[in-house]
C-alpha cells in the first residue's frame, strides 16, 4: 500500500495554489474560446471603430456653401481671415447657379452665395436643417459686416477675443469611448460569470470542487481576478484606439481613475452574471437571460447614446443601473478633467449594487442540477 | 480496525419519491464493494449521501470514522470520487486537467503526470479532454480521483460505454488500486463486472438493500439449475433421456435444436458421467447461474425507467 499522504500543507498555501490553478484554468479556457474572445474583445472594438468613424464629424456643425460666380466679399478677404472662415465653412465654387441651387434644395449644400446688383450679397438657403440654416446666415452676415467695416477704413471699435476654457462640446469619441467600454466590460463580466457557473454546474465541476479540500473563497477570488484582467485588457485596447490621432480622444489628468472604477463595475456586472447563471440551467438559457438584461441596461445606461436628453423618468430608471455609474464617471475622468470625488460615489454605488445582487443570487444558487 | 464505511438507516425523500428508504451498509477497510440495482433503485442517491454531497433526511454515516456531512475538510483529502466522464474544465488538455485537480490537494505536477502515465494516457497528455474517446475520458476521470492517493475511492459506473478491450484494461487498473490497500466502492450495471471485481455486492431496489454478500455465495444461494450442452449428433434426444433416467439424474429440461443438445439439471454429476461414457463430450459447455440470475430474481424482470 502506497501510504496515503499525511503531510497536509498549510491551509494558506493550499488556498494560494487553488487560486493560482483556477485562475490559470479560466484564463486558458478563455484564451482558447474563440467565441468568448470575439464577443468580449473584438466586437466592442468593432463597435468603437464603426461608431467612431460614423460620428467623426458629428457635433461640429460644419457648413457647406456654394459660391456662384465671383462674390467680392469672399474673394477679397485677407488670407488669414479666409483661413479662419474655412474652419467653419467649406466654400466650393460653382459657375452654374441652377446646379448649385439644386444641391441646396437636396440638402447637399447648406447655402448658396452670389453677387447681386449694387453690392448686394445674395444668400439662398434651405430650412431643412434649422441649426445649419441659422449658422449659414450668421456666418455670411458676419463676413459681410466685416467687409463693410473694412471698407469704412476705420479700426473696429469693439472686438471679440474668444478663448476656449474646456472642451465641453463633448465630441463623439468622448462619449463613445466610456460608453462602449462600459458595454465591453459588462459583456465580459456578465457572460464570463454566468457561463462559467452554468458550465461548471452542468459538467459537475462544481461538485468536484466541493469534494476537494478547496476554499470556495479562493474559487470566487479567482473568477473575480480573471474578469478584472479581461476588463483591464479591454480598457487598454479602447484607450489605445481612442487616443489615436484619427479619433483624437484627449485624456485628462486623472484618467487612471478609470481603473479602480472598472474594477468596481466588473464586480457589479459579475453579480448580474451570478444571478443569471444561478437561475439558468443551460448555457443557452444563460446567454439569453444575460442578453435580455445587458442590452437594455446598455441603452438606458448611456453606453451607446448619451441619455442627457432622454425623458426624466428614463433618467431615473438609469440611476438604478450600474452601467450609468460606470459610463458617466468614466466620461468624467477620461476626458473632462474629473477627479477622485467624481468616481468615489459611483464606486460605492457599484459595490452596493454588487452586494445586493450577490445576496439575491445566493438564494437561487445550487451546486447541482436538480 | 474501523470499517471504511458504516451507514445505518439512511433515508432520503424527494417530494413524493422515497429515493433511499433505510439503507444500512458496512464496507470493511480494503474491501472492493459493489452497489448493484436497476435504474431508479436509489444507487446514485445512496452514493451521493455516502460521499457527503447530499444530506440524508435520516440516518447515521461514518466514513473513515468521520461524518461526511456537513462538508468536512479533514475527510476530503482521504477520499477520491470518480465522476462520469465529462466532469472536466472546458478547453483543457488531459495533463492540464489532472494537474489542476491535483493542485487542489497540494499534489505537485510530477505526481499528477505519473498518475496519467499509470492509466495509460501519457501519449494523450496534450489532447483536449473534449476530444478524448470515452475510454480515455473514463481513465482520466479515474486518474483525477486517485491523484491525491486517497484511502477510500468511489467509482460511479466507470466502464459504461467502453469497448471490451478498454473494459478489461480498466478492470486491471481497478484491481490494482484495490490491491494497494484502498477501499473501493463501485456502482455498475454490468453484473459480470461486479462478479469479477467485487469482494461483496449489495443489490438495491426501491431504495432498499435487498441482499449483501460475496457474489459466489449469492449465486449459490439461489439454487438454480445448471445447463450442460454438447454438440448435436453425438447422442439422440430419446436415447439421452433414457440414459439420464437410468443414471438417476433429475432432468428439468432436455432438447436438441440441431446445433446443441442441451440439458438443464440440478445434478450435473450423473449427466456428465453419462455423456463421458457415451463419448459425447465434443463441444461441452457447463453454465451455472450467474450474478445476473441473482439480480433478476431479486429485482424482477419488468422494465425500469
Amino acid at each position: 500500500m502506497s501510504a496515503p499522504s499525511t503531510n497536509t500543507p498549510s491551509i494558506e498555501k493550499e488556498r494560494v495554489s487553488t487560486f493560482v490553478s483556477i485562475t490559470r484554468v479560466m484564463l486558458t479556457g478563455f484564451m482558447r474560446d474563440r467565441t468568448a474572445l470575439f464577443f468580449t474583445l473584438a466586437m466592442p472594438l468593432i463597435f468603437l471603430l464603426l461608431f467612431g468613424v460614423l460620428t467623426k464629424n458629428a457635433g461640429t456643425s460644419h457648413v457647406k456653401i456654394a459660391e456662384v460666380g465671383q462674390v467680392a466679399v469672399l474673394d477679397s478677404m485677407p488670407g488669414d481671415s479666409r483661413t479662419e472662415l474655412e474652419k467653419a465653412v467649406t466654400i466650393t465654387k460653382y459657375d452654374d447657379e441652377s446646379v448649385a441651387l439644386q444641391k441646396v434644395k437636396k440638402g447637399d449644400l447648406d447655402g448658396l452665395v452670389e453677387q447681386g446688383p449694387n453690392g448686394q450679397v445674395v444668400l439662398r438657403f434651405s430650412m431643412s436643417d434649422q441649426v445649419k440654416a441659422g449658422a449659414v446666415q450668421t456666418i455670411v452676415n458676419s463676413v459681410v459686416q466685416q467687409a463693410n467695416q473694412a471698407a469704412s477704413g476705420q479700426q473696429p471699435k469693439f472686438t471679440l477675443a474668444p478663448s476656449q476654457v474646456e472642451d465641453n462640446s463633448l465630441k463623439a469619441i468622448q462619449y463613445l469611448t466610456p460608453g462602449l467600454l462600459g458595454y465591453a466590460v459588462a459583456t465580459g463580466a456578465v457572460f464570463g460569470t454566468s457561463l462559467t457557473l452554468v458550465n461548471w454546474r452542468k459538467r459537475r465541476v462544481l461538485r468536484r470542487l466541493r469534494l476537494a479540500p478547496v476554499s470556495i473563497g479562493s474559487v470566487v477570488a479567482a473568477r473575480v481576478a480573471v474578469s478584472v484582467v479581461v476588463a483591464f485588457v479591454q480598457t487598454a485596447i479602447f484607450l489605445v484606439v481612442a487616443t489615436m490621432p484619427f479619433f483624437g480622444l484627449k485624456l485628462t489628468g486623472n484618467w487612471w481613475l478609470v481603473l479602480p472604477l472598472v474594477v468596481c463595475a466588473t464586480i457589479a456586472f459579475m453579480s448580474i452574471g451570478f444571478l443569471t447563471g444561478a437561475i439558468a440551467k443551460t448555457e443557452e438559457a444563460a446567454s439569453g437571460i444575460s442578453q435580455i438584461i445587458l442590452l437594455p441596461m446598455s441603452f438606458l445606461g448611456g453606453a451607446f447614446i448619451p441619455i442627457d436628453n432622454a425623458p426624466h423618468w428614463l433618467q431615473t430608471v438609469s440611476r438604478a443601473l450600474p452601467m450609468r455609474y460606470l459610463v458617466t464617471s468614466a466620461q468624467s475622468v477620461l476626458s473632462k478633467g474629473g477627479g477622485v470625488m467624481d468616481v468615489l460615489p459611483a464606486m460605492g454605488g457599484l459595490l452596493a449594487f454588487a452586494a445586493l445582487f450577490t445576496a439575491i443570487s445566493w438564494r437561487f444558487f445550487s451546486w447541482d442540477d436538480a | 480496525m474501523t470499517a471504511a464505511i458504516s451507514a445505518d438507516g439512511i433515508r432520503k425523500r424527494y417530494g413524493d419519491v422515497q429515493a433511499v428508504d433505510g439503507v444500512s451498509l458496512t464496507v470493511e477497510t480494503g474491501e472492493f464493494h459493489g452497489i448493484l440495482g436497476p435504474n431508479g433503485a436509489g444507487k446514485t442517491t445512496t452514493l451521493e449521501i455516502l460521499e457527503g454531497i447530499r444530506e440524508p433526511d435520516e440516518g447515521r454515516i461514518e466514513l473513515l470514522g468521520m461524518a461526511p456531512w456537513p462538508r468536512n475538510a479533514k475527510l476530503l483529502p482521504r477520499i477520491g470520487v470518480q465522476f462520469q466522464a465529462s466532469a472536466f474544465f472546458v478547453k483543457l488538455t488531459a495533463r492540464e486537467t489532472i494537474r489542476t485537480f491535483a493542485s487542489f490537494y497540494g499534489v505537485g505536477p510530477k505526481r499528477a503526470d505519473a498518475m496519467l502515465e499509470r492509466v495509460g494516457l501519457a501519449d494523450s497528455a496534450s489532447v483536449l479532454t473534449d476530444k478524448m474517446s470515452g475510454g480515455q475520458a473514463q481513465r482520466l476521470s479515474i486518474a483525477c480521483a486517485l491523484a491525491h492517493d486517497p484511502e477510500l475511492v468511489f467509482l460511479d459506473e466507470p466502464t459504461t460505454g467502453l469497448d471490451p478491450q478498454a473494459r478489461r484494461n480498466l478492470w486491471d487498473l481497478l484491481r490494482d488500486i484495490n490491491a494497494e490497500g484502498r477501499t473501493v466502492v463501485l456502482t455498475t450495471h454490468y453484473l459480470d463486472e461486479a462478479e469479477v471485481l467485487c469482494d461483496r455486492v449489495s443489490v438495491m431496489d426501491h431504495g432498499k438493500v435487498l441482499k449483501t454478500g460475496a457474489p459466489a455465495a449469492l449465486v449459490r444461494e439461489i439454487d438454480d439449475t445448471v445447463r450442460v450442452s454438447v454438440e448435436s449428433g453425438q447422442l439422440g434426444v430419446e436415447a439421452a433421456r433414457e440414459l439420464f433416467a437410468a443414471a438417476g439424474a433429475e432432468i428439468a429440461n432436455l432438447d436438441d435444436n440441431g446445433v446443441s443438445l442441451a440439458v438443464s439439471t440440478r445434478g450435473p454429476g450423473p449427466v456428465l458421467s453419462v455423456l463421458a461414457e457415451q463419448n459425447a463430450l465434443r463441444g461441452l459447455e457447463v453454465r451455472g447461474a450467474t450474478l445476473e440470475d441473482v439480480f433478476l430474481q431479486l429485482t424482477g424482470r419488468e422494465y425500469r425507467a
